[in-house]
């Protein structure tokens, strides 16, 4: 089966979602992403998924759950480059993201996981303004 | 009815082609962008939803042409166990399976209409259209 590559970039894993993902393909995803973080000992993982054209409610949930998993495993996440049609597509399906923090771009990404990593203490208590 | 193209959905990687298929007749019929993506998102739940449910389905996509108008019109059709309770199954966060019970009710909010039939214990027939 073809797989996700995720790559080690310095403390943070960087994920980058290429192709439209069958439901195992995102299953395994979870999976490996979630062995990676605790083998490197990650400080965050940054999802791009700015190829996706489109993300269903498995998808999405799917998302949102690697995100909460990364979270409770000691690595913020973000997930970047939501195109704006999936966005709008998203909210009107009805899928809860709650969970999952977004950026609309790597950079911004990466700021955000940057200033989780200087200000650990406060990376709970600023979640929620994001 | 102008060109029809029926799939067969049998493994969650059909799920993928139904996706496929669909974007291509919504680019075909120039549909925006934001449109293409809700069809799309539309027949992904609806074909999943006969994979889960009822173990796969035919899938068969309709390009309609009323006056100057056209439209995509996309028919799901299973032969599995039928929904004995429709309005319970539209409603959001209901459902049997392990998902989120988004599937029907979210797809019906994506698409400008709707229809769904079913007998249970013989089959169910979801048809969703979007127009230009």
């Amino acid at each position: 089966m073809e797989k996700i590559p995720i790559l080690k970039m310095g403390d943070f894993l960087l994920v980058t979602i290429q192709v439209d993902m069958h439901d195992q393909m995102a299953a395994a995803l979870q999976d490996d992403l979630t062995s990676k973080i605790a083998q490197v000992n990650a400080k965050g993982v940054l999802i791009d998924i700015s190829s996706l054209d489109i993300v269903d409610s498995f998808i999405g949930r799917m998302l949102a759950n690697t995100s909460t998993m990364a979270r409770v495993l000691g690595a913020p996440s973000v997930v970047v480059g939501m195109q704006p049609a999936v966005a709008i597509t998203l909210v009107e399906l009805g899928v809860n993201l709650g969970g999952m923090r977004t950026a609309l771009n790597v950079e911004r990404g990466m700021a955000i996981l940057r200033r989780d990593g200087d200000n650990p203490d406060l990376d709970g208590a600023a979640r929620g303004h994001d | 009815m102008v060109t029809t193209e029926t799939t067969s959905v049998a493994a969650a990687s059909d799920i993928v082609s139904v996706r496929h298929a669909v974007r291509r007749r919504a680019v075909e019929i120039h549909l925006s962008l934001v449109d293409q993506t809700k069809i799309v998102t539309a027949a992904s739940e609806l074909a999943r939803n006969m994979l889960v449910y009822a173990g796969g389905g035919q899938v068969t996509l309709e390009v309609l042409q009323d006056g100057v108008r056209q439209g995509l019109r996309a028919h799901f059709a299973d032969t599995g166990p039928g929904i004995p309770d429709l309005d319970l199954a539209l409603r959001d966060g209901f459902t049997t399976g392990s998902g989120m019970g988004l599937g029907l009710g979210g797809a019906k909010r994506l698409v400008n209409e709707f229809d769904i039939e079913s007998t249970p214990g013989m089959d169910t027939r979801v048809t969703i259209t979007r127009w230009k």
